[in-house]
């Protein structure tokens, strides 16, 4: 491949050319800040340069499955890499269980259930459960919640990192050396200071945001966990052309599918419900269309069976359908068998 | 934000001249459409859409707090009217938030309104006796305002503070009560209200009620078209709850369940026909639909059955679903279980409307003059 070849913006191209550099191998052995100063350009772009050189070079020489497609990976190196990632707990063992572990990471996951169901109640309890360091078993990482609804109170990420600490700490009672200095990062405030809240009062926010996310994520590395609450809310209201709406939604779905593997990460979606008239009848199905319940990896619908609150799964690539119940707490989510009394408010 | 304009966000001026050239002047504009159609329409290089587009989006996008910032900052402001019924206030951990809707919904006559003069008269009190010591805006559509009934309630629950030389007046002098006749007028009103709001110190804004709106734009009295003026209505206010940090409680009404009404998603199959309708004879729903019960930060359900009536807490980010029993009386609302009845399951968003009495028969023991105005 040439420089001509490479994905790198037309201008730096130019640039590059201009000055010279008319081949791969002329690059490869050039350090950023000189590359920075030949170009005057910043010293980011000339990482970047550097970065697609070495991408292009690695993967020619990289093993590529039977030479058939640069890229590509053999699904058994994608099994175990799979069988190596954690799961962000729900906080409801059944629910983990059928999920198979909890949530994925490098998926999108969407929920949806009717109001008052418990979907905001679920998405700052997998921000909290993220959280958790990975010797007790979470994944240590933080969690950006984008919230458009204004549905998201602190007050209540308070009780529910306070609820998550108090059940570590009593599966966990070991003292041992290694588990003192993770008890001490075990604080509510440092929980809550883990999730970075955006709050959004219009799509062009919604949109703008989850373009800006990838810019965010790389300054954040430790970010595991994206919750958009809800998705739904602002395309509902304003957008009055449908055709546009699919069509801006899908760019946004691809976009968050993007960042979800590239960072590796996990991103939940909640979303609202609506009636549809199907069959003779009208039913509750997630708002926002039928191309959009294509565009999420996996699906879960939060919704009542009879005075239970239960959890189905209605799409998901590698787990059967199936359903569990599960409760709301003063402490957050939790299944029907914990032995956690179900704790009154204050 | 989404109105911010292109042209002052920091692109190359070749780009901004483009982007100026046809008429995509906002970040609205621009985001709204998909990177294909921005590259067919401005004719550049889909590289130097995506670099426009990202930082569009970066110009446009709101900064970031931390969870605990967000904690400190309620912390400091306080973050709640609280209603002075102690079980109430408990389960709502401190009272109605501020920058949130909280809806009123249960069949007529049931103590909505009683509920609202209270709460209009807690924002006015200073703040050494436990108000927000603010004005409050009343905007009333079905001409349900009365300030005596209002003046009583306030003698009946802070007797010592109204016997006080003038400021029953002062008190009464806070509240301003707005009586639209129109869609156009209330989102006239709105738009006011949104300047007004933060220069003139408003701490509440009560909208009694909302369905009437509905049942002026159109006669079923159901959000059906997607041009319909009220949905905008509706989410304005709510982004006027969150720009100006004051709690807004907005009363709704009820309907009777139609068999339009459906609780079912396609994978749960076809539920017995017998429990629907026994369900529908006694059961009320809360009208403007699903899309309205979602938009809603809290909703708090007056329902009747047994003889009682109770404050339902049917929705809320914070609180577990309780239902308190209460009366009327001439100081309002008054709790008469202060620990609340724990509620299982969806009853909790049953709205049931048996065996009271209306409550509009009770209000002519009390239409006499307030003590201070004999």
């Amino acid at each position: 491949m040439e420089i001509s070849n490479l994905p790198i913006s037309p201008s730096i191209r130019s640039k590059l050319l201009s000055k010279g550099y008319t081949s791969l191998s002329s690059l490869s052995s050039i350090s950023p800040s000189f590359l920075a100063q030949e170009l005057s350009v910043k010293l980011e772009e000339a990482v970047e340069v550097l970065r697609a050189v070495s991408d292009t070079t690695t993967s020619k020489s990289a093993h590529i499955p039977n030479g058939i497609i640069p890229g590509a990976v053999t699904a058994w190196d994608m099994l175990s890499e799979e069988q190596m990632q954690r799961h962000i707990s729900t906080g409801c063992e059944d629910l983990d269980a059928i999920l198979g572990g909890g949530i994925h990471c490098k998926e999108v996951t969407e929920v949806g259930g009717v109001p008052g169901i418990g979907k905001t109640q679920l998405g700052i309890q997998l921000a909290v459960n993220v959280q958790i360091p990975v010797e007790y078993g979470g994944l240590g990482g933080k969690a950006v919640y984008i919230d458009t609804e204004g549905s998201f109170m602190a007050e209540r990420a308070y009780q529910i990192a306070e609820g998550c600490i108090y059940d570590i700490l009593d599966k966990f009672p070991s003292n041992s050396r290694e588990f003192l200095s993770c008890k001490e990062r075990l604080q509510v405030n440092n929980f809550l200071a883990g999730i970075f809240y955006f709050r959004i009062c219009s799509y062009t926010e919604q949109i703008a945001v989850i373009n800006y996310l990838e810019n965010f994520l790389t300054e954040h590395g430790d970010v595991k966990l994206v919750i958009i609450d809800s998705v739904t809310f602002h395309f509902r209201q304003d957008f009055d052309d449908l055709a546009q709406r699919t069509r801006v939604l899908g760019g946004l779905s691809l976009r968050l599918m993007k960042l979800s593997k590239m960072f590796n990460l996990a991103v939940v979606l909640l979303n609202q419900v609506t009636t549809k008239f199907t069959d003779g009848s009208f039913q509750l199905t997630l708002a926002l269309g039928d191309s959009w319940s294509h565009s999420c990896t996996n699906r879960i619908i939060l919704h009542w069976n009879g005075n239970e609150r239960c959890a189905y799964i209605e799409k998901s690539p590698s787990v059967a359908s199936a359903s569990a119940p599960y409760l709301v707490t003063g402490k957050g989510i939790r299944g029907i068998n914990s032995n956690f009394k179900r704790a009154r408010i204050m | 934000m989404a109105n911010k304009l292109i042209n002052q966000m920091g692109l190359p001026p070749s780009l901004s001249h483009v982007f100026s050239a046809r008429n995509i002047l906002t970040a609205k504009d621009a985001l709204s459409l998909p990177e294909i159609d921005l590259m067919a329409l401005l004719d550049i290089d889909i590289d130097l859409v995506r670099a426009a587009v990202a930082r569009i989006s970066e110009a446009t996008c709101p900064p970031f707090q931390t969870g605990l910032a967000l904690l400190e900052e309620k912390m400091k402001s306080g973050g709640h009217l609280s209603t002075f019924l102690p079980g109430l206030d408990i389960a709502l951990c401190g009272g109605i938030p501020f920058g949130a809707l909280t809806e009123l919904v249960g069949p007529s006559g049931i103590g909505k309104t009683q509920f609202c003069l209270k709460l209009a008269l807690l924002a006015a009190l200073p703040e050494c006796y436990g108000g927000l010591n603010g004005q409050v805006i009343y905007i009333d559509t079905e001409s349900k305002f009365s300030s005596r009934r209002m003046i009583e309630i306030g003698e009946g629950s802070f007797p010592q503070i109204f016997r006080l030389q003038g400021l029953a007046q002062k008190m009464a002098g806070r509240i301003i009560v707005t009586r639209p006749t129109s869609i156009s007028e209330f989102n006239d009103s709105l738009q006011q209200m949104k300047l007004t709001l933060l220069q003139n110190e408003v701490k509440l804004l009560i909208v009694d009620s909302i369905a009437a709106l509905v049942s002026w734009d159109n006669e079923k009295g159901i959000i059906s078209s997607r041009q319909s003026p009220v949905r905008g209505s509706l989410s304005f206010l709510k982004s006027i709850a969150e720009f100006s940090q004051v709690p807004v409680v907005v009363t709704n009404q009820v309907r009777s369940h139609s068999n339009d009404d459906t609780f079912h998603y396609i994978f749960q199959g076809h539920r017995k026909d017998t429990s629907n309708s026994e369900r529908s004879e006694s059961h009320l729903t809360a009208a403007l639909g699903i899309q309205w019960a979602h938009a809603v930060t809290i909703r708090l359900i007056f329902e009747a059955h047994s003889g009682h009536r109770f404050i339902k807490v049917a929705k809320s980010p914070i609180s577990p679903p309780v239902a308190f029993p209460f009366v009327v009386e001439s100081s309002g609302i008054t709790l008469l279980n202060q620990e609340g009845i724990s509620v299982a399951g969806s009853e909790i968003n049953a709205i049931r409307c048996q065996g009271w009495k209306s409550f509009s028969g009770i209000i002519q023991q009390w239409n006499q003059l307030p003590s201070f105005m004999q």
